[in-house]
């Protein structure tokens, strides 16, 4: 199954004003230590890391650990002061990743 | 390790006592005038009393469940319940192969489907059975596109499902039980009324009498099925009226029936007529 998520990019703003992207990811979560019903272990599958830039700068690193639920949500706010692309990747420990992109408007306030 | 006799005699009665009281009762069957009010969260839900219950519509498990459960549920963003229904759109766009026609050749928009579900399980006279929607999805995807039923429980039937009975939210249950369904529909009832398993409880046990009280840290709630497909935090995942039932069988330790079984069908029913008049919540979120 490949990666895949909702997400939430706010597309304008007033310059200084706080926005906030909302993440949705699919992902089972895997931890390495479930059994299924055949006895085999399940293999270990995480969204280890979250990370999100604005206009070329890193607003959010996140790390992501075996004890977070299914299907993550994490939403996250910052101050919108220049015009630029939004990206929003998730890695997960396979080394795969998902990225979803958007671009904010900011107007002077 | 094999247990004498009376030992495994004295492990059941233990079970059982710890499975049906929620204080320091006596065991054997549990009556309706031992759920005492402090056994009930009073800020969170009022104990279900004939008098207290909206007739004929009883009350949706939404109502059992804390305010952040219920603000993911209504939030059409973070329900993760949501991602099925995004991925069965995405299902209902795709040419399932062989030249086949997709959902929406025929269908439209996946809105033309609406009160569908709500209407659900019926019985159809072309294939002389009772079907619930998984059933009228793959007949679609067999006789109308060429392919091979979906699998019960399967992802993409998952998803199907829940995008159709999305269509429905708020369309209030409303299926026949008169006719040819009639028949199944007792047998339903029956099967809600019906003491199974080791510890020898009904449907009806937990779902009626106790709808309200405590198990253990959570309220039993009325068992209505008017969210399906939910998604469970129980399971991190979504699952079917039909996986719930299997859930609650295994629950009480009983045998469950295999998917698609036609006691489940019949069950299906009657839980569907049970909680006729509440609007459909799909995708629900559960504990």
């Amino acid at each position: 199954m490949t990666l895949s998520a909702r997400v939430r990019i706010p597309q304008q703003a007033q310059a200084g004003e706080i926005v906030e992207i909302r993440t949705l990811a699919n992902h089972p979560m895997e931890t390495g230590f479930r059994i299924d019903t055949q006895g085999d272990r399940v293999p270990r599958r995480l969204i280890d890391r979250l990370t999100c830039s604005y206009a070329g700068r890193r607003i959010l690193d996140a790390e992501l650990h075996p004890a977070i639920a299914a299907n993550p949500y994490l939403a996250f706010r910052f101050v919108a002061d220049v015009s630029g692309e939004i990206v929003v990747t998730w890695h997960e420990d396979t080394g795969e990743t998902l990225e979803e992109r958007g671009f904010l408007e900011v107007r002077p306030a | 390790m094999s247990l004498p006799g009376p030992t495994k005699a004295l492990w059941a009665i233990a079970l059982a006592l710890l499975a049906s009281c929620s204080g320091g009762a006596s065991p054997g069957r549990v009556t309706p005038d031992r759920v005492t009010p402090d056994r009930v969260a009073p800020d969170r839900v009022a104990p279900v009393t004939p008098e207290a219950t909206p007739s004929p519509a009883g009350r949706s498990g939404y109502s059992y469940m804390g305010a952040e459960l219920r603000a993911l549920q209504d939030d059409s963003f973070a329900n993760p319940g949501m991602l099925w229904v995004d991925r069965g759109a995405t299902l209902w766009n795709e040419a399932p192969g062989g030249g086949a026609q997709r959902c929406a050749d025929c269908h439209g928009e996946p809105s033309n489907l609406a009160g569908v579900a709500a209407r659900l399980p019926a019985w159809s006279a072309a294939r002389s059975r009772l079907e619930n929607l998984e059933m009228r999805i793959n007949v679609c995807r067999t006789l109308r596109q060429g392919q091979d039923a979906w699998p019960w429980e399967s992802e993409p039937l998952l998803a199907m499902t829940t995008l159709v009975a999305h269509q429905s939210r708020g369309t209030p249950l409303d299926v026949r039980i008169d006719g040819p369904a009639a028949a199944a529909f007792a047998r339903g009832q029956r099967e809600f009324e019906r003491e199974r398993g080791q510890l020898g409880l009904a449907c009806s046990d937990c779902h009626s009498r106790y709808a309200g009280a405590r198990l253990r840290g959570d309220l039993v709630s009325e068992g209505m099925i008017n969210g399906f497909p939910i998604y469970r935090l129980t399971w991190q995942t979504l699952g079917s009226r039909q996986r719930m039932f299997r859930w609650c069988n295994e629950a009480v330790r009983a045998e469950p029936y295999p998917a698609g079984h036609e006691t489940y069908l019949d069950l299906e029913l009657y839980l569907a007529w049970r909680a006729r008049g509440l609007p459909i919540e799909t995708p629900a979120v559960r504990r």
